[in-house]
């Protein structure tokens, strides 16, 4: 995995169904999805239900599951949030990794930057970024947990 | 009601929430809406297999709940920005607190931005997630 890794780009629709079911799963009180215009807020997070594996930013070398903690989250929006209708063209990039040895090892830090473009016009109108922490096996000088 | 401008003060606390108990189905059901079927939050065995003591929260699930319960007090559609930064770990069974206070208010040409900070705390004190909002008004 190297930074400047991208994935294909892909389509997203925003649906009123999957909004609502969205919004119920964290909780919003809000109507979204028929009162309420746009998504919550960190909506872009089902981006994944629309993205497959040529579109993940890894290729063929995926990170282990087991030892991926995600460290931190960011939406940035052009305006409002997407809402109900919207198409929107998707696609990550890893924008950088480095290295970092802690309490539990060492640790390599992924930093991913998913661009959400309007399919008409192609303007931006969404950006997230994802830290994704690969806990690595401990350190051999004996620092272990 | 979304406050306005003018009344919105630098320090305003934000409502506060407190959600029942983390349960496994609130991971479940956040995992089936976001597509992120990771099996660390609902499978104890691969969980256990990866060093935990069981299954542990979604902090998406914790960071987007928090993120709409801002967005309800200052519109859904005002949100700018969103970050946000996971610390302790939830379990099932943690009672989490949801609130923060503006930090700032201020002008960008003619756009007037104000400026959230947020946690989400466990009910021993420890923070599960901390996150920062940018509202337009």
């Amino acid at each position: 995995v190297k930074a400047g890794q991208r994935g294909e780009p892909f389509l997203i629709c925003v649906e009123a169904g999957k909004v609502r079911e969205f919004a119920r799963a964290v909780r919003a009180t809000a109507r979204y999805g028929s009162d309420t215009p746009v998504s919550p807020p960190t909506f872009l997070m089902s981006a994944a239900h629309w993205a497959g594996a040529a579109n993940a930013a890894w290729g063929t070398e995926p990170p282990s599951f087991e030892r991926l903690l995600h460290g931190e989250q960011e939406f940035e929006f052009v305006g409002p949030p997407p809402r109900v209708g919207d198409r929107l063209i998707g696609q990550v990039r890893i924008d950088q990794i480095y290295t970092k040895h802690g309490r539990r090892g060492r640790m390599t830090f992924i930093e991913t930057v998913t661009d959400f473009r309007r399919e008409s016009t192609g303007e931006l109108a969404a950006t997230s970024r994802a830290t994704l922490i690969e806990m690595g096996a401990p350190e051999e000088d004996g620092a272990r947990p | 009601m979304t406050p306005d401008w003018d009344t919105l003060a630098e320090g305003d606390a934000t409502p506060v929430r407190v959600e029942p108990p983390l349960t496994i189905t609130d991971f479940v059901r956040y995992q089936g809406a976001s597509g992120d079927l990771n099996p660390i939050h609902h499978d104890p065995e691969f969980a256990r297999k990866a060093g935990y003591d069981g299954p542990f929260a979604v902090g998406m699930l914790s960071a987007g709940l928090l993120a709409a319960h801002v967005a309800e007090w200052l519109g859904p559609e005002n949100i700018r920005k969103y970050r946000t930064r996971f610390s302790e770990q939830a379990w099932p069974g943690d009672v989490l607190t949801y609130g923060g206070r503006v930090t700032r208010k201020r002008r960008e040409g003619d756009r007037r931005l104000v400026e959230v900070e947020l946690s989400a705390t466990r009910q021993t004190g420890g923070v599960h997630l901390r996150a920062w909002a940018t509202f337009e008004l």
